[in-house]
């Protein structure tokens, strides 16, 4: 029997691989995106996959729906800006490097501050006291001007205090540099964390709280102490972001920013430990790219969050682990036409309901500048029933297609995880 | 916080050898609860030896569910005393019960879903090996947590199953599962809420025979239905009718007790009979 295995053997090679490949991804992607643009992006990115990793802690490990994250991360950003600004007036003698930290202190420090109340409870009434949380301090921001800058926010210079080893932090891929080190450095912590007695109790607090409390645990604490750690971590992401933009307003402290990390880490997948990686990667192709793509961005990420909320509620780690399972039984091939005719179809939709949705921003929003909308290389007219008919056409027809695609779909994947499961229960009984 | 019951009192350190005052482990002094002007229980006297098997015997909606609750944590109350291993644990919540050396299964199967059978039973050997909050190591490297919940996956006959997610399980076995959690920490009174609902006699059998296994050297109070599970197992049976314990005796006595004839056995027994005989 298996009595020495318990969860991996220590030298386990798949974990050695993933790790120096995501090490190697964060040390070569400047060098292959090397835009000042992309090198920006790639910092934001790695701000905002430590900042929906430290908010999945909460979610997807803890069960705790949180509605003020950004509560977190903000506060770490206004003081670490702080921290900067007594930096260069020379008040406080500290690296730039470690001005992070001083982010995650702060986030630590509220968190223990609000969490004392905020976890007290658990379920819908743990998710309206976050709420009421991130109110409260987003107000405070518009109170407090000497600290929060009001609308102007607080500005500072990150290159201050002597170089090391030449390092100024002028340049945007210094900076990167210095995120990507705190992003290994967090992911590795906070996988870590899942591994620990802690880690494991939450996510049993997260399955059945009651439970939880028979076997000696006071749930409460429990929720507490990871509530700590998350605010610890999203602090840290804030401190990294002052840096990057050596600006910082109160909109990093809004319900807007909560709701995207909460957005974010749902599309990435919240059961998934690298879910929430590919959230704050697409949160950041979403904010920067895809926002310059369409003035009515927010309209197609709502629509995908709920077609993501509809299909594929474990969000797209879920989609992946599950095509991986079918893929180690030896069916994933047999599913690519399947997939082609979804992608095909689902392209259509949006198609159609892009021009649709272009021509209605279009009515309502610059009227002044004309009719006519170019919409992926075709020239539309939002005040031509031609127009309008050709994009209702087009999306109605890919949605019947689609519809089509998806029940055939949904009927072969069906048979494949029919098979899947009698598989298993074969090999169990060998 | 209470401070008291952060040295949590070893479980298997505090067994049977433990001799408290009139050498009960479990003790009831006129236990009573109300919900709004509904008395559930009234006055309820009940004293456990240390490795007794007490059977809670009684028509449904006698108060047995609800006198466990008492006991483990759930709800606190109304007045009266409840002492376990010479504590006084009336009105603690149920963690800080549980690190006093009680542990409890649910008549409807309460287990983690999302966990494996390993790791639910991990999760519940972890505080009584002290590892508490413990964010410092490896659950991997705890040798005492993971050879225990081995031994646990063993006893309950779920090695098989070791990564099977809990929710996959068949009834009976969650049931097990149940148990192995209930026993995980070692505590050394168990309280069973109704451990072979749902199962077939067969089942029920060999449940029984894992039950009888995996609590000895226990205080064990179980709430059961079956008769001949309760004669079969326990030392000594307490018949709880309307929110009172009517007779609190060996099996022998009870069956001849008149009282609990009239109230309760005269009627489950005849079922019984009938049941059989229409066979």
């Amino acid at each position: 029997m298996s009595r020495t295995y318990y969860e991996f053997k220590p030298w386990n090679v798949g974990r050695w691989i993933v790790w120096t490949l995501f090490a190697l991804v964060l040390l070569l992607a400047p060098k292959v995106f090397t835009s000042n643009l992309s090198v920006s992006m790639l910092a934001q990115m790695g701000i905002a996959i430590i900042a929906c990793l430290s908010y999945n802690m909460l979610l997807g490990q803890g069960g705790m729906l949180s509605f003020g994250h950004a509560v977190y991360t903000g506060l770490g950003s206004y003081m670490a800006i702080h921290a900067l600004l007594r930096v260069s007036e020379g008040a406080l003698s500290l690296p730039v490097s470690m001005v992070p930290l001083v982010g995650g202190l702060a986030g630590l420090f509220f968190a223990v501050l609000f969490g004392y109340v905020t976890t007290k409870k658990s379920g819908t009434t743990f998710a309206m006291i976050t709420l009421g949380m991130g109110e409260l301090v987003f107000a405070m921001s518009l109170m407090f001007s000497e600290f929060f800058g009001g609308e102007a926010g607080i500005t500072a210079d990150r290159m201050v205090g002597d170089p090391v080893m030449g390092i100024t932090y002028g340049p945007g891929v210094q900076v990167y540099y210095l995120i990507a080190v705190y992003t290994f450095v967090s992911v590795a912590l906070m996988f870590a964390f899942t591994r620990t007695p802690l880690g494991r109790i939450l996510n049993a607090v997260r399955d059945n709280p009651e439970r939880v409390e028979f076997v000696g645990y006071n749930t409460q604490m429990v929720r507490y102490f990871a509530f700590m750690i998350a605010g610890f971590f999203a602090g840290i992401s804030g401190g990294l972001a002052a840096i990057q933009f050596e600006i910082v307003t109160a909109e990093v402290v809004g319900p807007i920013r909560s709701g995207g990390y909460l957005l974010f880490t749902f599309l990435g997948g919240a059961t998934f430990f690298f879910g929430p990686i590919i959230g704050g990667v697409l949160m950041v192709l979403a904010f920067v790219l895809f926002s310059e793509i369409t003035k009515a961005w927010l309209l197609y990420l709502g629509l995908i969050f709920l077609f993501m909320v509809m299909y594929a509620p474990g969000g797209i780690a879920s989609l992946i682990m599950m095509n991986l399972r079918v893929a180690a039984f030896g069916r994933l091939r047999e599913l690519w036409v399947s997939y082609l005719a979804l992608g095909v179809t689902a392209l259509v939709v949006l198609i159609g309901a892009g021009a649709l949705i272009e021509m209605i921003y279009h009515l309502q929003l610059s009227t002044a500048m004309g009719d006519t909308v170019k919409f992926l290389g075709a020239t539309l007219n939002a005040r031509s029933a031609d127009s309008w008919f050709g994009g209702a056409f087009v999306m109605l027809t890919g949605l019947g297609l689609f519809e089509l695609a998806r029940r055939n779909f949904s009927r072969q994947w069906a048979e494949i995880q029919t098979y899947i499961e009698k598989e298993i229960k074969r090999r169990e009984t060998q | 916080m209470s401070t008291t019951t952060d040295t949590p009192v070893r479980p298997h350190d505090a067994a049977m050898s433990h001799v408290h005052a009139g050498g009960y482990a479990l003790e009831l002094r006129q236990l009573r609860k109300s919900f709004g002007k509904t008395d559930i229980i009234r006055g309820v006297d009940l004293a456990v030896r240390a490795g007794e098997r007490v059977a809670i015997i009684g028509p449904n909606g006698a108060g047995k569910s609800t006198l466990f609750n008492l006991i483990s944590g759930r709800f606190a109350p109304s007045s009266g005393e409840v002492i376990l291993n010479g504590n006084r644990i009336d009105g603690k919540k149920p963690f800080e019960i549980n690190r006093l050396g009680l542990s409890r299964s649910f008549q409807i199967t309460n287990i983690f879903p999302k966990l494996s059978v390993f790791e639910n039973l991990r999760c519940g050997v972890l505080w009584s090996l002290g590892y508490k909050y413990t964010l410092f190591r490896f659950l991997a490297d705890l040798r005492d947590a993971n050879e225990r919940a081995e031994e646990l996956m063993k006893m309950i006959r779920l090695d098989k199953k070791r990564d099977t997610l809990a929710m996959n399980l068949t009834y009976a076995e969650q049931r097990a599962l149940e148990i192995g959690i209930t026993i995980a920490g070692g505590a050394n009174v168990v309280l069973l809420d109704e451990p072979t609902a749902g199962m077939s006699k067969s089942e029920t059998s060999r449940f029984i025979d894992l039950i009888r296994e995996v609590t000895v050297g226990k205080t064990l109070l179980t709430v059961e239905h079956d008769m001949g599970v309760v004669f079969g197992l326990a030392d000594k049976i307490a018949v709880v009718v309307y929110g009172e314990v009517i007779a609190f005796d060996t099996p022998e006595a009870v069956r001849a007790n008149p009282k609990v004839q009239e109230a309760y056995l005269g009627s489950v027994l005849a079922d019984e009979q009938a049941a059989s005989a229409g066979h």
